[in-house]
C-alpha cells in the first residue's frame, strides 16, 4: 500500500506546532500501525529529518503507552484497541491518515505525539490504593468470601490501562471514566469500603485541580476505550461521591 | 576476588530464612528516616520493593524510563502467579512447589532460594487480596486456580489473562500511597546511565532525563537495581520495546558479577513473525495449554497443502493429525515445561511439518475444549448434549469467558478467527533466567547493590516455569529485600547524606556525556535499529533454541564484529538535550552489542543440554537434553575484566542436600 500521512510535529512544549505530509510506500496489510511509523521513523532518518516522536512500549495493548489521534478518533478506527493492536488491513491503498497526538489541557505536548500524562498518577496518589502496609501478616487471602459477580466486575473496571483515550476523546476533555474505573474498582470489593469516602472525595478533587473537564454524559469515553470500561462506573462512583459528600 | 560466597544459612532447609531474619540486624525506626535507597526499575520487583521500603521509614527515590511506573512490563505478564496455598487440595504443599521449581529448573537454582521462594508465596496471594487485586474466583466466592505447565497440581491463581497487570497495579497503587506521603520521590521518564561506586561501595547513580536530556546525579545508601530481564538482545522477543540490560550491565562493568546469561526462556505459545517488518512478538498465555491441543499434520503433503492455503487445517481428519507433545510426553502431555515445548515445536517444524506461510508455526486448536465444555454445560443445563450446533455455542461461551481477551488478541494481529479455525504459534524469546549475580541476601558482588526480580539469576535456574515469574518479582520485593537490605544498611546509620559533589559521581558523569558526544557526533549512515535487528538474527540463529560449538564460536565473532561496526557507522539523529528515543536506544543497543559476546561465551562454556540451553552436542538418542552434572553443577558468574570477550569466569557450585539430581522427565 502507498498511504499519505498528515503528522502533527512539534519540537518541544513551547514550540509551535503544525501538520507535515509524508509519503509511505510497500505498507503490508499485517504491520502494525507502529510498524508502519518505524518504517516511516527508519526512511526519515536516512534522509536526516527527525524521526516522529511517539510512546509505545509493550505493543500488544497492556501498558496505556502508545497514544495516537488517528483520524479523528483516539486508537483509531478499529474498536477495544490500542493504537499498537490497530493493522494497516484496516486502511486502503492510497489513504490519507491524520496523525495527532491525544490533546486535552491537562495532557500537555511534550514533543509530536508525545503527551505528558502524569496528572493520572497524580490522581491515583490522592487515593488509588488501599491502605495496608506489606507485613505479609494481613488475614487469610480466603477469609472474606466475594461474589463472583462482584469481583469480575471489579476487574473489568480495574482492567483500565490509563492511557488517555477516554480524555482524548471526550468534548470537554473530562476524566471521569479513567477516576471512576479505579474509584469502582475499590467500591465493589470489601477491601476497598474503609477509606471508600476519603478516597472518592480526594480523587475527584486532584482530577478538578488537574484542569480536568466535567462530564456531559456524552458515552463517547466508552466507545473509544480501548479495554470497554463501562460508562456504569461514572454512575457509581457519582453515587459514591454523593454518599461520601453526605457523610462528609 | 575472593570465592564467591553465596551467604546462605546454615541449618535445616525449612528453618533457613526463619532463622536468617530472626539473626539479621535491623536499622530503627528513627534511622530509616536518616536513609535512602535508589531503586530502578518500578515493575512487579521495583514497584513492590519501593513500596515496601518507603512503609518501612526508608526515604526512597524510584526510577522508570517509561512515563509512568505503571507501564512497566511485568503489566503484560498473562497467566497467573503460583502460591503454594493448596485451595484446591490436591497435594500442594511448600515442599512441592520448591521441588517443582527446582526440578524445572533442571537443578541449576540454589535450593535454599528457592525454598524462600515457595515459602513466602503464600504471603503473597494474602497481600495482594489485602490490596485489593481482583482476583478470579469460582461462585462460592473463594479464589479460583488454573494448573501450569510442568507441575501437577493446580495452584496458579490468576485474573483472566491479565494477571500481571493487576498485580502490577496493586504494586502501583502501594507506591502511589508512598508517592502521596512523600516517602517515595518518584523520577518518571528517566534513565539510568550508570552506577557511582565510592569507597567499594553503591552510593548513586547517573541517570539521563528523557525529555530534556539533562544527566543528573543521585545518591543513596544502597541502589537496588529492578530493571527486568534481556530478552531484547534477541531483537524480536515478547519484551516491551524500552526493555533493556542497561542498568544491569552498568553495575555488571562497575563491579558485579553477571551469572548464566545464556539461560533464555523460549515460551512456546507466541504469535509466529509475520515479516520483516516485525518489531516485536506476542504471547499467548501458557494457560491456554490447559485447553488447547498442539499439533502438526502426520504427512508432510498436508503440512504443504495448509501452507499453500489449499487445505483447510479444520479438514484434516484426526488420525492424520499428529499431537506431537501427547504422542512424546504421555504424562505431561500439552502441559510440559516450556523449554521442552518449544523444542519439540522446532523439531517438527524443521522437520518440515509447519504450518504456516514460513513453515514456523504449530497449530493450538480449540475444538476438542469447545466440544467438552459445550457438552458439560448442556448436561449441567438439562439441554441436548447431542445437538451439536448447541453444544458448539455453548461451548465456545466457556471458552471465551476463560480467554477471551487472549482470542481477541490473537484474532486482531493475525486477522483470523480462533474460536472457528486452530491458533498458529511458535516459540519466541520471553524470559531471562540468567542475570546479575546475587547472594542470599539479595546483595551483587558490589557492597550495597543489589538485584531483584527478573534481573537476578536467582531463583529459576536454566529454565522457568510458568507463572513463577510474578511470583518471584513479588516476592523479592515485598517479602525478601525489604528484610536483607536491612541487615546491610544496619552499618550505615552513621553515614549521613551522601554527596553527590565527589571525583566519583564527577567521573560517572563525564564518561556518560563523552559517550553520548561520541554517538551524537558519530555520522554513519545506519540506523541504531539496524544494528539492533542484525545483533537479533546472530543471536536467534546461533544461540537459540538449540546451540552447537561452531555456530557459537561465529556468533562470538560477528558480534564483535558488529560492535566495532556500530561505533563506526551509526548515525543518531536530533540533539543530545531533547526528547530523542534515537539516542536512548543507541545507548541501550551498545550494552546489548556487549551482552551479546558474553551470552555466546556462557554458552560456549556450558557443553552440557540443560534447560533452555539446549547444546546438540549434549543429547540423547530420542533428542532430549542431557545433563552433566559431574561437570556442570554450578553457576557461572562472569566478572567483567574490560571486554565481554575476556570475562573471568568463577563457579558457584550448587549443591542438592534436599533433592535427588534426576534426569528431568515428562513422559
Amino acid at each position: 500500500m502507498k498511504l499519505t500521512l498528515k503528522i502533527w510535529r512539534q519540537a518541544h512544549a513551547t514550540a509551535k506546532g503544525s501538520m507535515q505530509t509524508y509519503q509511505i510506500e510497500d505498507v503490508s496489510p499485517d504491520m502494525s500501525f507502529l510498524e508502519m511509523m518505524d518504517v516511516l521513523n527508519e526512511q526519515l532518518i536516512v534522509q536526516g529529518i527527525e524521526p516522529v516522536a511517539f510512546d509505545h512500549d509493550c505493543r500488544e495493548g497492556i501498558c496505556g503507552s502508545c497514544s495516537m489521534f488517528i483520524n479523528g478518533e483516539a486508537h483509531g478506527p478499529d474498536r477495544l484497541i490500542t493504537t499498537c493492536q490497530l493493522h494497516m488491513r484496516k486502511f486502503k491503498d492510497g489513504d490519507t491518515i491524520y496523525i495527532e497526538p491525544f490533546r486535552a489541557k491537562a495532557f500537555p505536548v511534550i514533543k509530536d505525539l508525545v503527551v505528558d500524562r502524569t496528572a493520572f498518577d497524580r490522581i491515583q496518589h490522592a487515593g488509588g490504593f488501599v491502605s495496608v502496609n506489606t507485613s505479609g501478616n494481613t488475614q487469610d487471602a480466603n477469609a472474606i468470601p466475594i461474589e463472583k459477580a462482584d469481583a469480575e466486575k471489579a476487574f473489568d473496571a480495574a482492567t483500565c490501562i490509563g492511557c488517555g483515550a477516554c480524555v482524548a476523546t471526550c468534548k470537554n476533555a473530562s476524566a471521569m471514566l479513567f477516576v471512576s474505573a479505579k474509584v469502582s474498582q475499590f467500591a465493589l470489593l470489601p477491601q476497598g469500603q474503609v477509606e471508600a469516602t476519603d478516597r472518592v472525595l480526594n480523587m475527584v478533587k486532584q482530577m478538578d485541580e488537574e484542569g480536568f473537564g466535567n462530564c456531559t454524559n456524552t458515552g463517547a469515553c466508552e466507545v473509544e476505550c480501548p479495554k470497554g470500561i463501562s460508562l456504569e462506573n461514572i454512575a457509581r462512583m457519582n453515587r459514591e461521591f454523593l454518599s461520601a459528600n453526605v457523610k462528609g | 576476588m575472593a570465592r564467591l560466597d553465596a551467604k546462605i544459612p546454615q541449618g535445616p532447609l525449612a528453618d533457613k530464612w526463619t532463622k536468617h531474619k530472626n539473626n539479621i540486624q535491623l536499622v530503627s525506626p528513627a534511622n530509616k528516616r536518616l536513609i535512602d535507597v535508589i531503586v530502578v526499575g518500578t515493575g512487579l520487583a521495583g514497584g513492590s520493593a519501593a513500596a515496601t521500603l518507603a512503609e518501612l521509614g526508608y526515604n526512597v527515590k524510584a526510577f522508570c524510563f517509561q512515563d509512568s511506573p505503571r507501564r512497566a512490563h511485568s503489566i503484560a505478564a498473562q497467566g497467573g502467579i503460583n502460591a503454594a496455598k493448596n485451595y484446591q487440595g490436591d497435594g500442594d504443599s511448600v515442599h512441592r512447589l520448591f521441588y517443582d521449581t527446582i526440578k524445572g529448573g533442571d537443578y541449576r537454582s540454589r535450593e535454599a532460594n528457592v525454598y524462600r521462594l515457595a515459602e513466602v508465596s503464600t504471603n503473597i496471594i494474602d497481600q495482594c487480596v489485602a490490596q485489593g487485586v481482583p482476583f478470579a474466583r469460582d461462585y462460592g466466592g473463594l479464589l479460583d486456580n488454573r494448573s501450569f505447565g510442568g507441575v501437577l497440581v493446580s495452584r496458579t491463581f490468576y485474573a483472566k489473562g491479565q494477571t500481571g497487570q493487576q498485580l502490577l497495579l496493586g504494586a502501583y497503587s502501594a507506591m502511589n500511597r508512598q508517592i502521596g506521603r512523600g516517602k517515595i520521590k518518584m523520577y518518571s521518564r528517566h534513565e539510568m546511565m550508570d552506577l557511582v561506586v565510592v569507597d567499594g561501595k553503591a552510593r548513586g547513580i547517573i541517570t539521563r532525563n528523557l525529555v530534556t536530556g539533562e544527566i543528573e546525579r543521585h545518591a543513596a545508601h544502597a541502589v537496588v537495581i529492578a530493571s527486568g530481564g534481556y530478552g531484547n538482545l534477541f531483537y524480536l522477543s515478547t519484551n516491551a520495546m524500552g526493555s533493556n540490560v542497561s542498568a544491569a550491565w552498568k553495575i555488571h562493568k562497575k563491579g558485579a558479577y553477571f551469572a548464566n546469561p545464556c539461560f533464555t526462556q523460549i515460551h512456546p505459545t507466541c504469535i509466529p513473525v509475520s515479516g520483516d517488518h516485525q518489531s516485536k512478538l506476542t504471547l499467548m498465555s501458557e494457560s491456554l495449554r490447559n485447553d488447547g491441543r498442539i499439533w502438526v499434520p502426520k504427512k508432510k503433503e498436508d503440512a504443504l497443502a495448509i501452507r499453500e492455503g489449499r487445505l483447510k487445517p479444520t479438514d484434516l481428519a484426526e488420525e492424520d493429525r499428529d499431537y506431537y507433545l501427547e504422542r512424546r510426553y504421555p504424562a505431561f502431555g500439552n502441559l510440559v515445561p516450556r523449554d521442552v515445548a518449544s523444542r519439540a515445536a522446532k523439531e517438527r517444524c524443521d522437520a518440515g511439518f509447519g504450518v504456516n506461510k514460513t513453515g514456523e508455526a504449530v497449530f493450538l486448536d480449540f475444538a476438542a475444549a469447545i466440544e467438552r465444555y459445550g457438552k458439560e454445560e448442556a448436561h449441567v443445563k438439562g439441554l441436548d448434549e447431542n445437538d451439536n450446533a448447541l453444544v458448539q455455542k455453548l461451548g465456545k461461551a466457556i471458552v471465551k469467558a476463560k480467554y477471551g481477551n487472549l482470542f481477541q488478541m490473537y484474532e486482531k494481529i493475525v486477522d483470523q478467527n480462533p474460536y472457528e479455525t486452530p491458533m498458529m504459534i511458535y516459540p519466541a524469546v520471553h524470559y531471562t533466567m540468567g542475570g546479575v549475580w546475587v547472594d542470599y541476601n539479595l546483595m551483587t558482588t558490589i557492597p550495597g547493590c543489589f538485584a531483584i526480580g527478573e534481573a537476578n539469576f536467582s531463583d529459576h535456574g536454566a529454565n522457568r516455569l510458568g507463572a513463577s515469574a510474578l511470583m518471584q518479582g513479588l516476592a523479592d520485593g515485598y517479602f525478601v529485600l525489604p528484610y536483607t537490605i536491612g541487615d546491610y544498611l544496619a552499618d550505615d546509620i552513621r553515614t549521613g547524606p551522601i554527596s553527590t559533589e565527589t571525583p566519583e559521581f564527577e567521573a560517572a558523569e563525564q564518561e556518560i556525556r563523552n559517550k553520548i558526544d561520541a554517538l551524537m557526533n558519530n555520522k554513519g549512515n545506519k540506523t541504531v535499529d539496524d544494528y539492533h535487528r542484525k545483533l537479533g538474527k546472530i543471536i536467534w540463529n546461533k544461540c537459540g533454541m538449540s546451540r552447537n560449538e561452531a555456530g557459537l564460536k561465529e556468533a562470538l565473532a560477528e558480534v564483535r564484529a558488529l560492535r566495532e561496526d556500530f561505533y563506526k557507522n551509526v548515525t543518531v539523529p536530533g540533539t543530545p538535550d531533547s526528547f530523542n528515543e534515537s539516542l536512548a536506544k543507541a545507548l541501550r543497543v551498545a550494552d546489548f552489542l556487549e551482552l551479546g559476546e558474553l551470552f555466546a561465551k556462557d554458552a560456549l562454556e556450558r557443553t552440557e543440554s540443560c534447560g533452555g540451553h539446549f547444546r546438540e552436542e549434549s543429547q540423547s538418542k530420542e533428542g532430549e537434553a542431557l545433563r552433566n552434572d559431574d561437570e556442570f553443577t554450578f553457576v557461572s558468574a562472569w566478572e567483567y575484566t574490560g571486554d565481554p570477550g575476556t570475562a573471568k569466569l568463577h563457579k558457584e557450585s550448587l549443591s542438592f542436600e534436599n533433592v535427588e539430581l534426576k534426569t528431568r522427565s515428562y513422559k
